[in-house]
């Protein structure tokens, strides 16, 4: 770890090659590798080959595993199998090949979907629909000599130029490809990126830095206006854990690992960060940094923000970082606020200092249903007043109660079914709750499991008060599983002209019902309006409690059938959905970031004196524009 | 009033497009009497049937004592509570008590065996002294969508006592939910009808209550909280008052604003705002107005006077046409207009004062509200036979006008108003001359015909008992009678007319000119009608529109023509207004001449009045009805916004008014035409 900052005194080379060699084992890499950790220094200095590493999960060519025109894994995938019942394929997920019987009806009767109706995507990408590259000549001239890879093929390109929101989707679903990136580069490490940068300042070229390609905010959209050559930055390769220390509980990460690796590596030295992102399994650590994520554990671990400690990104102007690792500074603004947010608009973050703790002990789920969504939220607010949240405390309507009861797989016996019936009963005769007004909050306790256990009782005694019941384990578990598989069911939807996406808010306590209610029914409201022909999907979740307030999370779903520009109506709905939040007291972004999605509201959210703040940071470190995605801004 | 002009200047060199819709395609619903089926079936049936009104779908349903409690309990009254509590020094369970007190006194208590004695009662009544009783059921199907989608305000015209009663009647008629109503305090004095009308829904406000923050808390909240519950539809009247004159009154701001805020604050998702214009044949209070106008103060509300107008049942009122508006929805009018935000950083429950644009907003709304209301108004044709009899009796023809004159000139006018879009109930079956000589039999207290002449009902009694003052009122009660049906009609013919009286006195053809002086007119005249802040160059364009397509203007890119077969539209249109013109002239005048130092505001309309009373007398003026009360506080209102008089803070004498006699001086003669708008401007620099 030869840090150009750090004058590289001895002793801290020597402790930090007693560390490599701890983490060494703990990463139990191919043999030979060894010395690529080693080398602090980077393995293109050394001129080694580039290895792909087999433990990593995404490799360079990103399209060998996962899909061109949906969310995730090529092999996992919602379908209607020949009897018509929808099942979940591949073998990476709990629900991997189970049935879903319920899921057809639930389609049917939510959206009037049905499976005669059914559109089809472009099976392939066409490469000859991507337009050529405008390729700067001395720029990959002077990049070839360094040894970094790169790439123009139409494949790679067309993968780094979309992240994940409805229009980037549907248009590639329909063929249609805009503005691509003109280039793919993977540098391997720190000091390849700040050859890139040099050579992309040196002959004028746009850099648009991409990490795990999981954004919902138009952030990886290349500018269509932008007529210089644009580069895609891609650092999937700075994929390593350089140290761990264990005396500070931290660990020093290259940016472009994704979370679920992080977490794994971690694992195997009996670590975590308890970053737990809904996208953690492709979203990169750099992406979090620069987009100021928040994580579903954040109640013990924190967000994004109170994780780090030490950031090194590189900009046009040379390298950013903080001399020491204190902390806590008191040392004029924290610089770290002008990187954590920065969406790529400054540079690129190379690596990051991050918090660790030790795998918790024990970990349990629950859930608990309520007889009506209000009397949900007053106790998540006594719950957050008590300051006694566990790891995850979210709250979902009733809309999405029935979803998520909706995707339970087929029960293996009777007795299970059974049971189900009996809890059901029990809910809805028995204690007279509405089947139509209930709700169910979803809970993840971490810790010793003695703590764990009183903890529980702690929440469990606090939701009586408002009515709440017990509801098991299970249900909870299977809330936080549909987390991961909910992406995979948008694609479902859009081959049965179903289109949809999610979108948060943060908002004061008082304000949390209000909104609720004022959002959902402006959607319903604008899709009547904008002559959506179906009753649209409109539910909303609290997923994160603050002392001062909460996130909430709306999804928002219509079946188009009948529509002209099905994106162009989801788009001015999605627009007056903002509105409707932002004239409720919410906030533009609770952690999905800005982009160029919600750039029109930046001036009246931060004032214009602080656009002129951030402006004139740009201005400083990027006076070419170099890192030109225009997001934010 | 330079600055005005200069801006909307601009606005006219750079073409303002704005293309009126013919107001003849206007649509309106059909109206079913709903009197028919009571004089076919039982009262008591009627009055004891099943009645389940649809309700609000968000509704927490409760009782009205839980309302108080809500309120009582409610973040809002805490914080205020606490605030006085501070500032006066008494102790917070004091101030409560107090409060508590406040909410007692003004809730409701909406009970269903009240509505049902009122069903009964109300509908002998009715039938004795109502022909119909018309409503648009398309109206009442509208609002029946409405009140369960969202908390509804409704909001009635207020031209009688009768108002309110009506609108309950009618929404238990259509088994639609009872509204909560706000009434003023005066009712209170008539003690058991008070608790009766308490028990049907009203709740009393005080008139004045400025500074009592206490009050103005307990108020807002306890109307807030129902809104909120959708407890019930709220029900008060945008004019704040019932109008003495049959001109609709510049709308009161206070119930608007607190209707609007639980929507402006995100607590509810939409308000919907349903106008509805209720329009009586024959007033109830039709001479009580005028009496009152005249300085004859009105008598305090009583019980026992109430039962001495028990004669009233047996005359005859006509018919009463009740008109629900379509529903305006609160959000829609806020779109783009106000930036809700604004609320996000103050705690919801700390009273603010609305900002600039909330007020600006809400200021709008009401206006709107009040023309729809205006809009909706059935005319019967007997408003344009009192418009034309007051217009043949100020040219001096006091023997009357032959009846087949009359027949002939009031077929022009029903033409002429249907051209302006004007909701004329108008029997087009019937000829003409049964269509006025019903009008006339209905009013014969207010007209004569004798010898097939048509004149007012000036001559009351013996002539020599009268001095010549008394004389004089008593023919003013007359005059002012009939101008109050005259004023029902004067919204359709306000913009065109404001644009003759332009046209009237501008030295020019020019379309500048004319422009400019229909500006003054509009300006001086806001205080008297339902003009629209901010809405100057569209008044202007629908006046040329409208009297472009009757024929008797031509108008072009720079000049504003008369017609030669236009002239008599023009000059009837003159003549609606001259009694205004000429009555701000000699309140205009009385202020230069007459006024002494010592005049305040409560002592200006009796000053005036005498005035006015001289120059009548001398037969230097024509129009009796320049004494309208109304007409004088409106003139002075308009002064002393100009800035022609202000009054004096801190003086020895409250309410102390001081004159400019220049500036009113120069008003006077720019009303009167002797001087021109660009130099009047001038002169007021």
């Amino acid at each position: 770890m030869a840090s150009s900052s750090c004058g590289g005194g001895s002793d801290r080379q020597m402790a930090a090659q007693h560390r490599l060699s701890i983490i060494a084992g703990h990463l139990q890499r191919p043999s030979g590798s060894n010395t690529a950790i080693l080398a602090a220094e980077c393995k293109a200095q050394a001129s080694k080959p580039f290895v792909s590493s087999e433990r990593r999960t995404v490799p360079r060519r990103r399209q060998e595993i996962m899909k061109w025109n949906g969310w995730g894994y090529s092999d996992s995938k919602f379908v209607y199998n020949k009897k018509g019942q929808a099942e979940f394929t591949g073998r990476r997920y709990k629900l991997s090949g189970m049935i879903i019987p319920g899921l057809k009806d639930w389609m049917e009767n939510t959206f009037g979907a049905t499976l005669q109706h059914k559109t089809t995507a472009t099976p392939a990408l066409n490469s000859s629909a991507v337009p050529p590259p405008t390729l700067n000549e001395a720029f990959m001239e002077e990049l070839k000599s360094t040894g970094i890879p790169f790439s123009a093929d139409a494949e790679d390109r067309v993968f780094r130029a979309h992240g994940h929101c409805l229009h980037e989707i549907f248009a590639l679903r329909e063929g249609k490809i805009g503005r691509v990136p003109d280039m793919v580069v993977w540098p391997n490490c720190h000091n390849d990126v700040v050859k890139i940068v040099e050579l992309a300042c040196k002959h004028n070229v746009c850099l648009i830095p991409y990490g795990g390609g999981t954004s919902v905010s138009s952030a990886l959209e290349c500018p269509p206006e932008e007529s210089r050559s644009i580069v895609s930055l891609d650092t999937s390769q700075m994929n390593r854990i350089l140290w761990i220390d264990e005396k500070n509980l931290t660990a020093h990460v290259e940016a472009g690992i994704i979370g679920q690796d992080l977490e794994n590596l971690l694992n195997e030295s009996g670590y975590c960060t308890g970053h737990e992102p809904d996208s953690m399994e492709f979203s990169s650590l750099g992406g979090w940094v620069a987009t100021r994520a928040s994580g579903m554990k954040k109640n013990i671990y924190g967000n994004i923000e109170d994780l780090v400690i030490h950031i090194k990104m590189v900009t046009p102007q040379g390298v950013i970082e903080k001399s020491c690792q204190g902390p806590r500074m008191s040392t004029g603004p924290d610089i770290h606020h002008f990187i954590m947010g920065s969406e790529g608009t400054l540079g690129v973050i190379t690596e990051v200092t991050m918090k660790i703790r030790p795998v918790p002990e024990y970990q349990k789920y629950g859930s608990v249903v309520f007889p009506n969504f209000e009397q949900g939220v007053a106790c998540l607010r006594e719950v957050a007043r008590q300051r006694c949240a566990p790891a995850s405390i979210r709250l979902m309507d009733n809309e999405q109660f029935k979803f998520g009861h909706a995707l339970k797989p087929q029960v293996s016996s009777i007795f299970t079914s059974f049971l189900d019936g009996l809890k059901k009963f029990y809910i809805t005769k028995f204690k007279g709750f509405d089947p139509n007004r209930l709700c169910v909050a979803t809970l993840l306790f971490e810790g010793d499991r003695e703590k764990v256990l009183q903890h529980e009782k702690q929440v469990y005694d606090i939701a009586a008060k408002f009515g709440g019941l017990a509801a098991g384990e299970d249900n909870g578990q299977r809330g936080y599983m549909l987390t991961f598989v909910i992406a995979y069911l948008r694609d479902l939807g859009m081959d049965y002209y179903v289109i949809g996406e999610s979108f948060e808010t943060s908002v004061p306590w008082d304000r949390v019902l209000d909104i609720c209610r004022n959002v959902k029914a402006r959607i319903v409201y604008e899709c009547k309006d904008k002559g959506v022909q179906f009753p649209p999907l409109s539910t909303c979740r609290v997923t994160q409690t603050y002392d001062a307030g909460a996130c909430v999370y709306f999804y928002f779903a219509f079946n188009y059938r009948g529509l002209g520009d099905p994106v162009h109506v989801y788009e001015q709905v999605e627009h007056a959905a903002r509105e409707e939040i932002l004239a409720n007291g919410g906030s533009l972004s609770h952690h999905h970031g800005v982009g160029k999605l919600r750039k029109e509201w930046m001036r009246e959210t931060v004032s214009s004196v602080g656009m002129g703040m951030l402006q004139s940071v740009k201005d400083y470190v990027d006076p070419k524009n170099i890192f030109g995605s225009r997001n934010l801004l | 009033m330079l600055n005005f002009s200069v801006f909307v200047g601009q606005r006219m060199a750079s073409k303002v497009v704005y293309s009126p819709r013919d107001p003849m395609l206007k649509k309106r619903d059909d109206f079913e009497d709903v009197l028919e089926e009571r004089r076919r079936s039982s009262d008591l049936r009627y009055a004891l049937r099943c009645y389940t009104p649809v309700l609000y779908k968000g509704l927490t349903p409760c009782k009205a004592s839980e309302l108080k409690t809500m309120v009582l309990g409610s973040d809002q009254l805490h914080y205020v509570v606490n605030q006085v509590s501070r500032e006066s020094g008494v102790s917070v369970d004091e101030v409560q008590a107090e409060a508590s007190v406040i909410l007692e006194e003004m809730a409701q208590r909406l009970q269903l065996s009240t509505i049902r004695f009122f069903a009964f009662t109300l509908s002998k009544v009715f039938k004795a002294m109502f022909r119909s009783i018309c409503v648009n059921e398309e109206g009442l199907q509208r609002l029946q969508q409405v009140i369960q989608e969202h908390p509804v305000v409704l909001l009635p015209s207020h031209r009688s006592y009768m108002d309110f009663l009506l609108m309950s009647y009618i929404l238990y008629t259509y088994d639609l939910p009872l509204p909560v109503i706000a009434a003023g305090m005066d009712f209170m004095g008539m003690k058991v009808v008070g608790e009766m009308l308490r028990m049907s829904g009203a709740f009393f406000i005080r008139r004045s209550f400025g500074g009592d923050k206490l009050y103005w808390a307990v108020f807002s909240e306890y109307v807030k909280t129902m809104l909120r519950n959708g407890f019930a539809p709220l029900e008060f009247f945008l004019e704040g008052t019932r109008s003495r004159t049959a001109k609709s009154l510049t709308p009161k701001l206070g119930l608007l604003n607190i209707a609007m805020d639980p929507f402006l604050k995100g607590e509810v998702f939409d308000v919907s705002l349903v106008p509805v214009s209720i329009s009586y044949e024959r007033v109830l209070e039709e001479t009580l107005y005028a009496r009152e106008l005249l300085g004859v103060p009105k008598p305090k509300e009583s019980t026992s006077g109430l039962f001495k107008a028990r004669r009233v049942l047996s005359e005859d009122y006509g018919s009463i046409h009740v008109y629900f508006g379509p529903p305006v929805s609160v959000r829609s009018l806020a779109e783009g207009r106000v930036n809700r935000s604004q609320f996000s950083l103050v705690p919801r429950h700390i009273p603010m004062r609305p900002s600039e644009d909330v007020h600006g907003f809400v200021n709008d709304a009401a206006y709107r509200l009040v023309r729809a209301q205006e809009d909706n108004m059935v005319l019967k044709p007997w408003v344009l036979l009192a418009s034309l009899l007051l217009q043949n009796q100020a040219a001096g023809k006091n023997q009357g006008v032959p009846l087949g004159e009359l027949i002939q000139q009031a077929v022009w006018l029903r033409d002429l108003c249907r051209q302006f879009g004007a909701f004329l109930h108008w029997p087009d079956h019937v000829p003409p001359s049964e269509v006025v000589s019903s009008s006339l039999s209905l009013h014969s207290g207010l007209v004569r015909v004798s010898e097939d002449r048509v004149f007012l009902a000036l001559e009351q009694g013996p002539p020599c008992s009268l001095t010549a003052e008394e004389e004089l009122l008593s023919q003013a009660v007359v005059v002012l009678s009939c101008a109050s049906y005259r004023n029902q009609v004067l919204h359709v013919f306000l913009r065109p007319a404001l644009l003759a009286s332009a046209i009237h006195t501008a030295s020019s053809s020019q379309k500048q000119d004319v422009y400019n002086n229909f500006l003054f007119l509009r300006n001086m005249f806001s205080n008297e009608f339902i003009l629209c802040p901010g809405a100057a160059v569209q008044d202007f364009e629908e006046a040329c529109y409208l009297l472009t397509k009757s024929g008797a203007l031509h108008v072009n890119q720079h000049e504003v023509l008369a017609t030669e077969r236009g002239h008599r539209t023009l000059a009837f249109l003159t003549g609606v207004l001259d009694p205004f013109l000429q009555g701000y002239q000699l309140v205009c005048r009385f202020l230069c001449e007459d006024a002494t130092e010592a005049l305040t505001e409560r002592r200006f309309v009796p000053a005036v009045r005498e005035f006015i009373i001289k120059h009548l007398l001398k037969g230097r003026l024509r129009y009796p009805e320049v004494l309208s009360s109304d007409l004088q506080r409106n003139a002075l209102a308009a002064l002393l916004r100009l800035g022609a008089v202000q009054k004096v803070q801190g003086g020895e004498e409250p309410g102390a008014l001081k004159v400019n006699r220049v500036m009113v001086n120069s008003l006077e003669d720019t009303l009167g035409g002797r001087l021109s708008t660009q130099k009047a401007l001038r002169a007021h620099l």
